[in-house]
């Protein structure tokens, strides 16, 4: 009969309405306060509605989440070196980098002028980076990484969209934030290598 | 209870509690941007890559509907806003200014991702225009490559300030006298812009270089 | 690949050797394959590879430019189908300075744009055909890109990575250096007073219908036929596609499809890069589908390497590939309605089953569209223990998903259930079988002859997936049919995606388990090298996109860059038969043709 498709089809659409209220009925507003709630509508049982309430609520990025690339410095309250780049200005990065958007210029020794494992600046031009990780992919010494910062609109580009060191430079602690579980692989296998060379060393 | 429309209050005058929900102070700055600002309707328009993020904060799960901002019209002349979401290129860029110019004013210009704001991975090809700001004035941003449709909602609330910013007495749409139109470019050997016109003769009397290698800083060492 | 297969082609470059003689020759450079033929016997030639040897679609065309030993060469690549099996490879040389050959748009109508993209980007004449115009660039621009002596404005080194950023990386933008300050060049002399550019002339000049003869009947009414321009932007064109048509009354007599307005320079710009750096550059050029996209690059380039693949990365690049082909049927759907007029609520049902597909590509990978995630010998991660992230921001919330149960219920419940949901929305929709059924057919001949291939050749009743017809990775191991559907028409070639869909289900329900065993195994085999060096040699890799086969036909001289970078993107060979699909059709037809076709504008300009 003509018109059957028709309305089985707006049944479809009405049972997703339903859908919503139904599961705001079971949930109460703990579908709207609660984590459990929260992961109940983000996740594979959701019907109906499902809108993520930005910027009152956010999704949170998995830790391999890959935005803007940072670089790693020491804590300020590190022992020995506070704020202490973990490049070497080594070069891989922008040898890697696929649009060319980093530069790093090596520091030199003033009095021998030898060049120095320390980048004396080092640029990224966020309008050119196609945020594919492959600079904190290919780091031999995990010291740029993949930021979970997002929320950058602004008004200009001219003057902030070349980060500079200054702005590219973000404590361990703040990685070991975003991102704590690759964090922690990082330091077990650094101290692995280092044990390695340390038990090559005595032989 | 929160203020629940902060927008529109003038923090200059205090308001007895009691009468919070039902009496609002307000400028007429402040409630001319509220309301406009509450309803910022986009021009269905989509580039490239950025695009498909753009259609998926349209969708249900970021529903930009709580902004205002769900009417999606495929009419210049009823947007305004324009989210220049993906690689422009020069092929395109005569469509995307005589579109500009067809929006009606107040209207504003949203470059969405690397390839709108700067060119992106793709600056150094032919037939990439290096930003859509060469053309027409941007007032948002929003980097990322594409940006995450939680950062397009981001860019969306940071137009929103600058929309709030404006002051009736000031904006241009407003002045005497008709707002300029831009000049649409045209496709000849290459894109030109035809407020570079007499910059364009100029340097054709010169004997044209090819582009050349760009010189090294310093011969790359070896370690 | 086995050795039966390869034997094929052999003994059909034999009887061609046999039957030809000196016009054909071995190509004997190490690494090439397949015969060069002179450019004066070449449409025999062709002729024959079509009609004697059954090699009936003509899938690519590539051009290369020999800068060195001053000749280009244009490389055909032919399949049999539907029997499958390798491509046979022809090719035929010009010389640069006076590069002109036959057209082979007689033979096979596929060639046409490829012909003509050629010309525009190598500037090869083909002689013959019918409307030789510039199709990605526009009438008037100076030049030929792809030719190796041709330099873009902002044109810094040959190859990357350039010298300038390391060790003394002042930081500079492109524009700072050329003295217009944006990314164009004009020749010498060029005035802009007086300058008229040649626009759209030569498109509407082509599209011009002659005068029709005095109707029959006692009055001569005067008729004129309208052109109408749809796009480039335009909300139903998926992007920034322009089709430019000719109508009487509301029939569609003439159709043009315009290209070039999200023209990016992928080819180019590949050949600047080194292989590793094209990997990203990959996901743009079907971003609904970029990891499809990644396994066609990472399988041709691994082909050249003669890498072999560990089991686990083997499970995880089909697990990732199906659950795209899933996401871009979905989407194609949703669209396919929206542009029917069902604005939006097909497609939000389409979206919601796709932010979850894509909440797993983002766990795994780090990005939502753009996943970057296969590498030369395997996956750049194995899946994560859990979806979801820390919270960190102000308003942040935390998820916690276990992956294997994630997927686990997403291809044995969720997909499965919304599929069917899908299915008694649509399927049975009077409006959508009367707008559908019967529109835009695409006979099985037509569409061979045209190149078309992916869910458009398999909806005209030719069961050809690149998936069976010539195998790759683990899906020969893989239970799963071919679908097909035989009317050609829009209708079918919606329900060909549902069936799609459903064969792909099947593939994720026997590979998720698999992944369960296989837990913990390597997912990346070799040293992990950022700087490939690729053999000397040519390869024409190809993998099943969701869109069509996706081709990348690579050339290497032994260095880090690729010399030739070639894309065969299925939406623009796709998009050849648009004009023979729409002929006779209603205007409203064209916009839901084009929808069923499924192009995306990323891989269709590239």
């Amino acid at each position: 009969m003509y018109g059957v498709g028709i309305l089985k089809g707006l049944g479809i659409t009405l049972k997703h309405f339903v859908d919503t209220y139904v599961d705001d009925f079971k949930w109460g507003i703990r579908r709207y306060t609660s984590d459990e709630g929260f992961t109940a509508r983000q996740g594979l049982e959701t019907e109906g509605l499902f809108t993520v309430q930005y910027p009152e609520e956010k999704i949170a990025v998995p830790e391999r989440f890959r935005f803007v690339p940072f670089l790693v410095v020491n804590d300020q309250d590190h022992a020995t070196e506070p704020d202490a780049d973990w490049c070497t200005s080594c070069g891989i990065c922008a040898k890697v980098c696929p649009p060319q958007c980093i530069w790093i210029i090596r520091s030199t020794d003033p009095d021998t002028g030898r060049p120095v494992p320390q980048p004396k600046d080092f640029f990224i031009d966020i309008d050119i980076c196609m945020n594919c990780g492959f600079c904190a992919e290919f780091c031999p010494f995990d010291a740029i990484k993949m930021d979970h910062d997002y929320e950058l609109s602004d008004y200009d580009r001219t003057s902030t969209h070349i980060y500079n060191h200054a702005k590219l430079a973000k404590p361990l602690s703040y990685w070991q934030m975003i991102a704590p579980s690759r964090a922690e692989q990082e330091r077990l296998s650094r101290e692995a290598d280092e044990a390695a060379k340390a038990a090559r060393k005595r032989k | 209870m929160a203020d629940p429309t902060p927008a529109i209050h003038n923090p200059d005058y205090p308001i007895p509690e009691e009468l919070r929900n039902n009496i609002a102070i307000t400028t007429l700055d402040r409630i001319y941007n509220w309301s406009r600002a509450k309803s910022v309707w986009p021009m269905l328009f989509g580039l490239a890559c950025c695009a498909i993020e753009m259609i998926a904060t349209a969708a249900a799960r970021y529903d930009p509907s709580r902004f205002g901002m769900e009417v999606m019209r495929p009419s210049p002349r009823q947007c305004d806003l324009m989210i220049v979401s993906g690689t422009v290129t020069k092929k395109m860029v005569p469509q995307i200014v005589r579109l500009y110019n067809q929006m009606a004013e107040p209207r504003y210009v949203l470059a969405m991702g690397a390839c709108a704001s700067g060119g992106g991975p793709f600056k150094e090809g032919y037939n990439v225009v290096d930003g859509i700001d060469k053309f027409l004035p941007v007032d948002v941003y929003v980097p990322g490559c594409p940006p995450t449709p939680q950062a397009l909602l981001h860019g969306f609330i940071t137009l929103h300030e600058k929309i709030e910013s404006q002051s009736i007495t000031t904006v241009p749409w407003y002045r005497k006298g008709e707002s300029e139109a831009i000049p649409v470019p045209i496709l000849g050997p290459d894109l030109i812009d035809l407020r570079q016109a007499s910059l364009i003769n100029y340097m054709s009397t010169q004997t044209p270089e090819p582009p050349q290698p760009a010189a090294a800083a310093e011969e790359p060492v070896a370690g | 690949m086995t050795d039966t297969t390869s034997e094929t082609v052999h003994s059909a470059t034999d009887l061609l050797f046999e039957k030809f003689g000196d016009a054909i020759q071995a190509d004997d450079r190490e690494g090439y394959e397949g015969v060069i033929v002179s450019s004066d016997q070449l449409v025999d030639v062709a002729q024959s590879i079509r009609d004697d040897l059954g090699y009936n679609l003509l899938t690519n065309l590539s051009y290369v430019d020999y800068l060195a030993d001053d000749f280009f060469e244009v490389v055909y690549h032919a399949y049999r189908v539907p029997a499958g099996g390798p491509p046979l490879t022809f090719r035929a040389r010009t010389p640069r300075n006076e590069a002109i050959l036959p057209s082979l748009t007689g033979v096979w109508p596929s060639a046409d744009f490829q012909e003509r993209e050629a010309w525009d980007l190598m500037g090869i004449r083909f002689a013959g055909h019918p409307n030789l115009k510039r199709i990605l660039t526009w009438e008037g621009f100076e030049g030929h890109p792809m030719r190796k002596d041709w330099r873009e404005p902002f044109y810094e080194e040959d190859n990357k990575p350039f010298k300038t950023r390391w060790p003394g990386g002042e930081v500079d933008r492109a524009e700072m250096r050329v003295p217009y300050g944006m990314n164009v060049q004009y020749p010498a002399g060029f005035t802009v007073d007086g300058y008229s550019p040649e626009g759209d002339a030569a498109l509407y000049a082509g599209l011009a219908v002659p005068e029709s003869a005095s109707g029959i009947g006692v009055q001569q009414i005067k008729t004129d036929q309208l052109v109408v321009n749809l796009g480039p932007q335009h909300p139903s064109t998926h992007g920034v596609f322009r089709m430019t048509v000719t109508l009487d009354g509301e029939t569609i007599t003439r159709l043009e499809p315009v290209m070039g307005y999200l023209h990016r320079n992928h080819e180019q710009i590949g050949e600047r890069n080194t292989y590793l750096m094209n990997m990203p550059y990959t996901d743009r050029l079907d971003y609904i589908s970029s990891m499809a996209n990644n396994m066609a690059y990472a399988i041709t380039v691994e082909k050249m390497l003669g890498q072999e693949v560990p089991y686990r990365a083997e499970l995880l690049r089909v697990l990732m590939v199906e659950l795209t082909r899933i996401v871009n049927h979905y989407w194609a759907i949703g669209f396919l309605l929206n542009d029917l007029g069902a604005f939006f609520t097909p497609s939000l049902y389409a979206i919601l089953e796709r932010e979850l597909v894509l909440d797993l590509f983002e766990a795994t990978t780090g990005s939502r569209m753009m996943c970057n995630y296969m590498r030369f010998g395997g996956v750049a991660y194995d899946l994560p223990p859990y979806i979801g992230g820390p919270a960190v921001k102000p308003g942040d919330r935390a998820r916690e998903l276990d992956t294997l149960q994630f997927l686990n219920d997403l291809v044995f419940e969720r997909l499965p259930r919304s599929l069917d949901e899908l299915d008694r929305l649509l399927t049975t929709n009077e409006v959508i079988i009367t707008r559908c059924k019967g529109v835009g057919v695409l006979p099985a001949d037509v569409a061979i002859a045209y190149g078309a291939t992916g869910p458009v050749l398999r909806a005209s009743g030719v069961p050809y997936d690149l998936r069976r017809a010539d195998p790759y990775s683990i899906y020969n191991d893989l239970d799963f049919d071919v679908a097909v559907r035989y009317n050609g028409d829009t209708y079918d070639r919606y329900l060909i995606r549902m069936d799609e869909v459903r064969q792909s289900l099947r593939i994720l329900q026997q590979v998720v388990p698999m992944l369960k065993e296989t837990a913990g195994e390597d997912y990346w085999a070799g040293k992990r090298p950022y700087n490939v060096r690729v053999p000397v040699g040519e390869h024409y890799g190809h993998h099943e996109n969701p869109k069509g086969e996706l081709g990348f036909h690579i050339v290497s001289d032994g260095t880090a860059n690729p010399y030739r970078y070639h894309i065969r993107a299925p939406s623009f060979i796709n998009i050849t038969p648009l004009e023979e699909m729409c002929r006779g059709s209603k205007i409203a037809d064209a916009i839901i043709i084009l929808g069923s076709i499924d192009i995306v504008l990323g891989e269709l300009d590239r």
